[in-house]
């Protein structure tokens, strides 16, 4: 009887440390801010701050005589991406970028599939492990690895040969735009690659999507009559889409950016990523690259806004 | 006449487990038909034997007249109501509805007038455009509805439909579906694991205990005449008596049953036909329209005794715990039971 709580009384005895939790506990914007800040630190300038410090660069004058940069205004640089040569490895890269994505989307679906739907504890962890572990080993090696693989007298042509799809190939290597000497000087030796290599960012998001997907959606289907085709066309392909969207970004802005496979598979000639570490590494050009990296984000940018046009996401 | 669905001896194993074990059932065309059990009774099985998810381990399914096994669903004419539901999320609710006869090739115009029809018959036009997630509980019930009823289906499955419902809106849709059923004369096979909505809706109740039917029969007959010790105690509340006692007051050697509001307080009444048994009061629990009474008999067993609370005679104040009391029933209140097949072996 008679005894009022006194909030402030037990304060006294109480800890530094259990004094500023109590303030956090009371003051929930102070926390969330202590939360946020560093990683906003550090996304903001270091992050952000330094993509726009180079995108900045591509204002710059170079002076080809003296291979020099000067800090004086120009949008000559982004004006130079539409010359003939710079705007054939654009196009070069976004042809690829979108080629891979396709076949990748194509490829990984039925392994998504069968990983959501059909596997359970042991099989399902095997399955994450077998499309993992490529990342797991360094890209450069795999990269390297891949121009053996696919070289005049490498395992993928005397496979094609025991086979005796021989001519195929041959025919395959002499349409143009696709072919080239050999597998690994080809255009499409380079997309099997980049096909290989992204594969994984395109499978694990298709395969989360599938997951989320209620059973009963695909019994109610069925029992209204639907055959499996039309459960495919009408539920699991639209309940799947923002996987493949989700996928297909990684996809896409992956081969847009890379600069290694092209410098390894393939014919001869620049892609984006190549274009940009010449001309910042051997000619020394930086508002050129700069300008270069402008490229890839445009083209995100458009693509996610094709991308969200089509409903890719409205399921999310 | 041929019946709507006719299951002869039919089993479904998962692994070593009977999901169903040797059902014979046959529903009549046009019935408000229950399937009543705990979980993991089979019931859930037995429809989706129906429907085609599952297919039987032996035995024959016939959905009228003609043999079912081996036939996917989407070719069988039945439609279910799941319990969640199973709304396409990518699909307004027209479109939702109209699917059955998209996929059935009903050109656009057709199956979107006989989906507004639908809609109209579960109260809910004008809300063809809106997404399911747009929706209450009680709405994407309706949806559901709906969506299975646009295909004029001859068998309804339904599938608790109603467990994620709250009270109120449970009691509505309970009435409702029992007029849609009677106006429409299609077949509704429904399960639920609660008793009271069994009893109030259906023409007949199939009840299911570890993948048997215990029993199959009116709503009225299963509750006065319950067939076996696990319906007796599953479908409302009874007092099974079993042993020494029961034999004393029943001349039965085995069990018998005696539901709660079958019992009266001998007080003076002690008519010569009635059956006495005397106990001490040890709980009271105030139920509102009834009072419910715990009485501990001589022999150990607690009996529950439930009676009215009639404005005129307020009873529920008279006794009080500690009391000693004489029960009394009328003797054909009591249900011989034979023991329950599944627990004979």
């Amino acid at each position: 009887m008679g005894q009022t709580f006194n909030a402030s009384a037990p304060t006294q005895r109480q800890s530094p440390r259990r004094r500023f939790s109590n303030l956090l506990y009371r003051r929930p914007n102070l926390y969330v801010s202590l939360l946020l800040i560093p990683p906003l630190l550090w996304f903001g300038a270091i992050y952000l701050g330094s993509l726009l410090g180079l995108l900045w660069q591509g204002f710059y004058t170079f002076d080809d005589f003296s291979m020099t940069v000067t800090p004086d205004l120009t949008l000559a640089n982004f004006g130079a991406l539409f010359n003939p040569a710079n705007f054939d490895v654009i196009r070069r890269t976004l042809t690829m970028a979108l080629a891979v994505s396709i076949a990748s989307a194509i490829v990984a679906f039925p392994i998504a599939y069968y990983m959501a739907r059909y596997t359970t504890g042991k099989t399902k962890a095997f399955f994450y492990i077998a499309v993992m572990m490529p990342m797991w080993a360094s890209y450069i090696v795999k990269a390297y690895a891949w121009t053996l693989l696919l070289a005049k007298g490498g395992v993928a042509q005397w496979f094609v040969q025991h086979l005796g799809w021989g001519p195929m190939l041959q025919w395959l290597l002499s349409v143009p735009g696709i072919g080239g000497s050999t597998l690994s000087t080809s255009h499409l030796g380079r997309f099997m690659v980049f096909v290989y290599i992204w594969l994984p960012f395109m499978i694990l998001p298709i395969q989360a999507s599938l997951e989320r997907l209620p059973p009963s959606l695909l019994h109610a289907s069925a029992d209204l009559g639907a055959t499996p085709r039309q459960t495919f066309m009408q539920v699991i392909l639209p309940l799947s889409v923002p996987g493949i969207a989700a996928g297909s970004i990684f996809t896409f802005s992956l081969t847009l950016g890379d600069f290694i496979v092209p410098q390894l598979i393939g014919p001869p000639g620049y892609f984006i990523g190549s274009m940009v570490y010449a001309q910042q590494g051997a000619i020394g050009n930086m508002p050129m690259a700069a300008a270069f990296t402008l490229v890839p984000i445009v083209l995100i940018a458009v693509y996610l806004a094709i991308v969200k046009r089509l409903g890719a996401f409205d399921a999310l | 006449m041929t019946h709507a669905v006719q299951f002869s001896q039919v089993s479904r194993l998962f692994g070593e487990v009977k999901a169903v074990d040797r059902v014979s059932i046959d529903i009549e065309d046009g019935e408000f038909f229950s399937m009543l059990g705990p979980s993991g009774s089979g019931k859930t099985t037995c429809l989706r034997l129906i429907a085609g998810f599952e297919q039987p381990s032996a035995g024959s399914i016939r959905i009228h007249g003609q043999e079912a096994a081996g036939l996917p669903p989407y070719q069988r004419d039945v439609n279910t109501v799941f319990q969640d539901y199973a709304l396409f999320p990518h699909m307004n609710v027209q479109d939702n509805v109209a699917y059955g006869l998209k996929v059935k090739g009903v050109g656009k115009a057709e199956r979107i007038k006989r989906a507004d029809e639908a809609l109209s018959m579960v109260a809910l036009e004008g809300y063809g455009a809106r997404k399911p997630v747009q929706l209450s509980g009680g709405q994407r019930q309706r949806v559901a509805l709906a969506r299975a009823l646009v295909n004029r289906p001859r068998v309804l499955l339904l599938d608790e439909p109603l467990g994620a419902l709250d009270l109120k809106l449970r009691e509505q849709m309970q009435s409702e579906l029992k007029k849609l059923q009677r106006q429409l004369g299609i077949t509704f096979i429904f399960v639920t694991h609660d008793q009271t909505e069994a009893l109030s809706m259906s023409d007949r109740v199939a009840v299911f205990n570890r993948g048997r039917i215990e029993q199959v029969d009116t709503p009225r007959n299963l509750y006065m005449k319950p067939a076996t010790t696990f319906v007796a105690e599953f479908v409302g509340t009874s007092n099974v008596v079993r042993g020494e006692l029961a034999h004393a007051l029943s001349g039965n050697p085995d069990a018998f049953s005696i539901r709660p509001e079958h019992i009266r307080f001998a007080e003076g009444v002690g008519a010569s036909h009635e059956v006495q048994v005397s106990g001490v009061l040890h709980d009271i629990q105030y139920q509102g329209s009834a009072t419910r009474y715990e009485v501990k008999l001589d022999n150990g067993q607690t009996l529950t005794v439930s009676q009215a609370n009639d404005q005129w005679l307020d009873t529920g104040a008279r006794y009080q715990p500690g009391q000693r009391l004489t029960a009394c029933w009328a003797r054909e209140a009591m249900i011989v039971l034979r023991d329950a097949p599944a627990e004979a072996h």
